[in-house]
């Protein structure tokens, strides 16, 4: 429909007739994800309703039914919620920093974001289990200033889970608030000002609801991410802070339950792709996601 | 008179800002003193300096093969996303078909669905198909999750392109192919090399699909390190953790200079 009138203007004419070339490089990586990802996820549809072989959707009646299973999501959600809650607390004002320094500063700022987002969140997850262990080097550190006589109960708690995960997860807050930040306009604070607003109301009233598509696409992102997480909850977390990808992980490498663990694997990409569906209305999802690359 | 939101306490703000820094590197970076320490077990501060760590690391049979089989591992993953995805990326942003929009968001949906279920679907499927538990499979496993990162990073290069010089190019004679080969390719190259690296950093530090796609005889780094850390943890793990992070910020350096030079040509 509109498409043919608008790369006609878009594409110069000596090019356009080459266009339909281009096209054709998008095969191998489409074959490949086809057969490598795409099947291998249906696969695991198909083998969540017939395993065992006439399960149908008993599978997912357990996962529903029994209060044990559905702890465990609601604990997902909640950690969820808290570790972006944490990093919304944190990203906002280094964001609003990152977009107020000089050109120079912000850069440097933005190595801080980007080293920790590339390294092995393995290794940073092991580094909290060094540092919040009863032996830990908080602990000891404590202990050593006289400010605590017994080491304080830091891992295997929620709270080292939270500090864990909010920890990994910062970069994904702070970078697509920054992209918001940076364009808006500092011509809006000079007329909030001349129009008589205070600093703090110019900040309030005029700078904050401008960043909020940011912010949107920053807690998305935290959010979804966070209700997938394995590695953190399980080196930081107690058995009661047990997550829903550990719950997947133990009924298939443990029970070698592969109905049951496939079932699950399909309600957590379920509640996935739903979350990201909704907010799609309110923000491009491209934006959120290539925002960690292009910079 | 100026931006008035720019003028907040600076001093807060200066300290806010430090902290934060502060509390995404320090944390991590409590590790590497750790890697160098002379007692039996991981101690901080660390006691006296010794490289015994990293002796083992790269004598200890299981160790080392880790670590020759994630440089495998994370190359030819690199190799294998670079190619793919540039092809890819060159197809979305120029080409017009039908379905764009579906193969647009086919190649960054490895970015989304959470990685245990991507683990679990794989496994399963590359079970019967005989690549669990070896190179290819985790090379092909990889592969897939890196992909987006090559898209995004050269099909932003060729989106900030200028295109007339291609035009100007085709004016002068050149047919498609030479001026590809000479305009299009090297303004893209810093944008590719960026793909690059970040596919094989995805690679390098992945764990959770390593878990399922390694078996007793082809492990990983990370791997290793995992089934170490939940067991009792001599300073090695602290070594192997340091290296895996050393690799990875010199390949960000590598990436800043990659970027740094790209606007002078």
């Amino acid at each position: 429909m509109t498409t043919a009138g608008e790369t006609r203007r878009r594409t110069p004419p000596s090019l356009a007739g080459k266009r339909d070339r281009w096209s054709w490089l998008v095969i191998p990586a489409t074959v490949f994800l086809a057969a490598f990802f795409l099947v291998p996820l249906v696969a695991m549809v198909i083998r969540s309703v017939t395993d065992p072989v006439d399960a149908g959707i008993s599978n997912y009646e357990r996962f529903f039914s029994q209060e044990a299973y559905a702890r465990v999501l609601v604990n997902t959600f909640w950690i969820a919620v808290l570790s972006t809650a944490a990093c919304l607390a944190i990203g906002y004002p280094f964001a609003y920093l990152m977009s107020i320094v000089p050109g120079r500063w912000s850069g440097l700022l933005l190595i801080a974001v980007l080293l920790p987002f590339w390294s092995s969140l393995l290794v940073r997850t092991f580094a909290w289990q060094v540092l919040l262990r009863d032996t830990g080097v908080i602990n000891r550190f404590l202990l050593d200033l006289g400010l605590i006589d017994e080491p304080l109960t830091l891992i295997r708690t929620t709270g080292g889970v939270i500090v864990g995960m909010s920890h990994i997860l910062l970069p994904f807050m702070v970078l697509p608030i920054y992209a918001v930040m940076r364009r808006i306009d500092p011509e809006f604070g000079r007329a909030a000002a001349n129009l008589g607003a205070s600093p703090f109301a110019a900040f309030i009233r005029v700078f904050v609801p401008l960043s909020l598509p940011g912010v949107l696409a920053g807690c998305l992102l935290v959010f979804v991410l966070a209700l997938g997480f394995y590695i953190t909850p399980a080196l930081l977390g107690g058995l009661g802070d047990q997550m829903i990808s550990q719950l997947i992980v133990q009924q298939i490498q443990q029970r070698l339950d592969w109905g049951f663990g496939t079932a699950m694997s399909v309600v957590l990409v379920g509640i996935t792709l739903a979350i990201l569906f909704i907010s799609s209305r309110a923000i491009r999802l491209q934006d959120v996601f290539g925002s960690a690359v292009e910079d | 008179m100026s931006d008035s939101w720019r003028q907040p306490r600076r001093i807060l703000m200066v300290g806010l800002g430090a902290l934060t820094v502060f509390y995404l590197l320090a944390p991590t970076l409590v590790i590497v003193p750790m890697s160098f320490t002379e007692a039996r077990i991981l101690s901080f501060p660390p006691e006296g300096f010794t490289l015994d760590w990293y002796e083992r690391m790269v004598t200890d049979r299981q160790w080392s093969t880790g670590l020759a089989n994630s440089f495998q591992v994370a190359l030819l993953t690199a190799i294998l996303a670079t190619v793919l995805g540039t092809l890819a990326a060159l197809g979305l942003t120029r080409g017009r078909f039908l379905g764009r929009t579906a193969v647009n968001a086919l190649v960054l949906s490895p970015l989304i669905v959470p990685v245990v279920v991507i683990a679990i679907g794989m496994f399963g499927l590359f079970v019967q198909w005989r690549i669990a538990g070896s190179l290819v499979g985790l090379v092909v496993a990889h592969t897939a999750l890196a992909l987006p990162f090559v898209v995004v990073a050269v099909a932003t290069s060729l989106r900030t392109m200028d295109r007339n010089l291609e035009l100007a190019a085709a004016n002068l004679g050149a047919d498609p192919r030479r001026s590809f080969q000479h305009i299009t390719f090297p303004i893209i190259l810093p944008g590719v090399l960026t793909g690059a690296i970040f596919s094989f950093i995805t690679s390098w530090d992945e764990v959770v699909i390593a878990i399922f796609m390694t078996s007793a005889r082809f492990r990983t780094l990370p791997v290793e390190m995992w089934e170490q850390v939940r067991q009792a943890v001599d300073p090695t793990v602290a070594a192997v953790s340091t290296t895996l992070l050393v690799v990875t910020t010199v390949l960000l350096v590598l990436l800043l200079v990659v970027r740094r030079q790209a606007p002078a040509q």
